[in-house]
Formats: structure tokens, C-alpha cells, sequence
């Protein structure tokens, strides 16, 4: 049991340095960010130009997503250092519905069609 | 027994009881809660990618729909919508420093950090109703919605009833279909309809402006409902995300969390506020990019 007197037990506490540390992270992850989405942008303006194929730019576009969401939930939201057990609560139900949905466009919608067209 | 654990009701919801997530009561629940709002937003983004699937050929683009920039005129297309991103990450970013000051207790810099968070929120806010102003307003030209009938492409019936129809010019005398004339290739030139098969074809349709739930202007009227919906709905968590921050800003400023020893409130709104983020790389991928 916890004496009374101590602070939340499991709210963050850290020192200067360490703050430091956490800071060089959070504007390292920043440029990352920045750098996707301006990727992001101007594959957008400019594929058409560069005689890329769209369903090329379209999959390097949900990549850099998945991506970009990996470094928000990881870092941003701290739950790569949390403990397993949270980690696996939040991930696990998320993973089952989007790989469903994943099975449902995959075999469901005319979506091997559009895989023919593709290869 | 020598184990006597007391769990009175100030302990247990507070979660100062050894717990197997090592996290407390609120901040657990915050992410059990953003997990299921995850789950809502991806049963939207699969919807919309559905539908869109469905009707490829008359689904219009976003490079084609968002073209404005405010106080510059031309055709600036997706470049708005990249400064709001940017503005959001941002703001993703001072409510990640706001929560990093706080761990060290030290306030001024959660006061100054947060204030630059709400400030975010607030633009981001701003543009989307911006955006949705221009988006339910339309173009000066419109578009031409067609009426019931039949249009033979490359020898496939297709039914004209709803077919959004853009005119290539300001003279309106051709108007553009929506089907590529080599299906599946999407740089092709739009199909054209001109003279007495024009003249046929305005007989029974009607002019639209802008979009609405029924009618769009841009192409498909779903593409609409599925816009108003999803960026109203993340609208709407980014509008309760700025008054939350505005709540603990308050409380910040007050001292709140400095008597109660620890700014785990602040860390709370943080995950919400860069969930509210992290929808957004979502929707500005579906949406405007893909």
C-alpha cells in the first residue's frame, strides 16, 4: 500500500538532463514528421510530372502513413516505453479490425482485380 | 495475515494500487478510450476507400476540389491543406513539450507550451471551416449534373442519371464527363460532349454550385457526405481537444497540478490531443493525397 504522503506513484517524474534528452527526441521526431509530409506533398503536386505510376505513389503514400503514425503513437505518445502489458491492450484490438478489414478488401471487393491491373 | 491490502474508494479509482500497466487510473482509461475512437475512424477511412473503390471513375480528385489558398488567388492545389497539417504536427509538437516541462515540474514552461497548442488547435479550427466554406460555396462555373438516360462508353451502357458533368470552359460549350476514355488509365483525357448530344443531355439534369449532402459539384455526391462527415468528425475532436487544453491551461495557470505534486493531467490531454493528430496524417492521406 502507498503511503499517502508520496506523490503519484506513477505519474512521470525526470531531471534536467533527462529532460534534455527528451527534448533532442521530440524535435528529432519533428523534422521526421515534416520531412514525410512534405515528401507526402510534393509526390502529390508533382507524380503526374515525374511519370511515376499512381499505384506506386499511392501504396509509397499509405507506407509513409503507416509510418508517420508509428513515430506519433511510439514517441509523441510514449507507448514505446510503457509496459508490455499496456502496449499489447492497446495494440492487439486496433490489429484485429484492421487486419478484418484488411481480409475484407483483400478478398470481398473487386480489389484483385485492381492487383491484376497492377502486376 | 501478514498481506492486508486496504483499497478504499480514494485508492482504487485513483489507481495508486500496484497495477499490471503501471499507469494511472485516468491515463489508462484516456487510452482505452482513444483506442476505440481509433476503431470509429477506421470503420469511416474503410467505408470511404470502399465507396471510392466502387465508383473510381467518378470520384473526383482532391487536387481538383481543394485549389484554394487564402488571400492568394489561382490554383494552388493541396497547398492549404499541407500548412494545416503542418500546423497540426506543430501543435502535436508543443503539447509533446508541454507534457516533457511538466514532468520536470516546471510551470511556466507547461503555461507557455500550451497556450502555443491552443493557438494551433484554433487556426487548424479555423481552416477546416475555411475549407468546408469553400468546398459548400463551389466554383463561379458549377458543374452540370445529368438527368436520367444512357451514354454508350466504348460500347458500355452507362447510366447518365447523377453523372456530374464539368464544363471545360467558361463558355460552356462542352462539357466534360467524368469517364477516362481508356478505362483504368487516369491521365487520359475526359470524355466530351458538345452540340445536339450537349443540347439532349441539359434537357433533363441541372446546374449545381458547390456541394452539399445530396448534390456535388466535384463528382459523386457520396464523396461529399463522406467530406462533411469524417472532417467534421475529427473536427469536432479537434474543437472538444481545444477546450480540454483550455480547461488544464486554467488549471495550469492556477497552480493546480503544482499543489497535487505531478502533471499527469497534462500528459492526459496530450494523448488525446496527438490521437487528434494522428487521425488527421489518416485523413490527409485518404482524403486529399490517395
Amino acid at each position: 500500500m502507498q503511503d499517502s504522503n508520496e506523490p503519484y506513484k506513477y505519474a512521470q517524474h525526470h531531471s534536467e538532463e533527462e529532460g534534455k534528452k527528451t527534448r533532442r527526441m521530440i524535435w528529432n521526431m519533428f523534422w521526421v514528421l515534416l520531412a514525410i509530409t512534405s515528401i507526402e506533398v510534393g509526390l502529390g503536386i508533382k507524380w503526374k510530372d515525374w511519370d511515376l505510376s499512381w499505384h506506386l505513389v499511392k501504396m509509397t503514400f499509405i507506407v509513409m502513413t503507416i509510418g508517420k503514425a508509428y513515430f506519433i503513437v511510439a514517441y509523441y505518445m510514449h507507448l514505446k516505453h510503457e509496459r508490455t502489458a499496456l502496449q499489447n491492450t492497446i495494440i492487439i484490438p486496433y490489429a484485429m479490425l484492421a487486419l478484418y478489414l484488411m481480409y475484407i478488401v483483400f478478398t470481398e471487393a473487386t480489389f484483385t482485380d485492381y492487383l491484376d491491373h497492377f502486376f | 495475515m501478514s498481506h492486508t491490502e486496504v483499497v478504499d474508494s480514494k485508492t482504487a479509482w485513483a489507481g495508486d494500487n500496484n497495477s499490471p500497466f503501471g499507469a494511472g487510473y485516468g491515463k489508462l482509461m484516456m487510452w482505452f478510450f482513444l483506442m476505440s475512437d481509433a476503431l470509429s475512424f477506421t470503420g469511416f477511412l474503410a467505408a470511404y476507400g470502399f465507396y471510392r473503390h466502387e465508383y473510381t471513375a467518378i470520384w473526383p480528385t482532391a487536387e481538383n476540389v481543394f485549389t484554394h489558398f487564402p488571400f492568394v488567388h489561382g490554383h494552388q492545389p493541396l497547398l492549404y491543406v499541407a500548412l494545416m497539417t503542418f500546423i497540426l504536427i506543430m501543435s502535436s509538437v508543443t503539447m509533446v513539450l508541454a507534457v516533457e516541462a511538466g514532468q520536470r515540474m516546471d510551470k511556466k514552461q507547461v503555461i507557455v507550451w500550451m497556450f502555443w497548442t491552443i493557438i494551433g488547435g484554433l487556426i487548424f479550427v479555423g481552416s477546416q471551416a475555411w475549407e468546408w466554406y469553400h468546398f459548400i460555396h463551389g466554383t463561379e462555373l458549377g458543374a452540370f449534373e445529368l438527368g436520367i438516360g444512357t451514354f454508350d462508353v466504348n460500347g458500355t451502357i452507362e447510366q447518365t442519371q447523377g453523372i456530374i458533368g464539368r464544363w471545360a470552359d467558361e463558355s460552356k460549350e462542352v462539357l466534360l464527363l467524368p469517364w477516362r476514355e481508356v478505362a483504368g488509365d487516369l491521365t487520359s483525357p475526359y470524355m466530351q460532349l458538345t452540340g445536339q448530344a450537349l443540347t439532349d443531355a441539359m434537357a433533363n439534369g441541372q446546374a449545381i454550385h458547390g456541394a452539399n449532402l445530396t448534390h456535388n459539384e466535384y463528382g459523386h455526391p457520396l464523396f461529399a457526405d463522406f467530406f462533411f462527415f469524417i472532417t467534421g468528425f475529427h473536427g469536432t475532436h479537434v474543437f472538444s481537444g481545444v477546450v480540454l487544453n483550455f480547461i488544464i491551461f486554467v488549471n495550469v495557470i492556477m497552480g493546480t497540478y503544482e499543489k497535487r505534486g505531478h502533471y499527469e493531467m497534462v500528459e492526459k490531454v496530450g494523448l488525446y490531443w496527438h490521437f487528434v493528430d494522428l487521425v488527421w496524417v489518416f485523413v490527409f492521406t485518404f482524403f486529399y493525397l490517395v
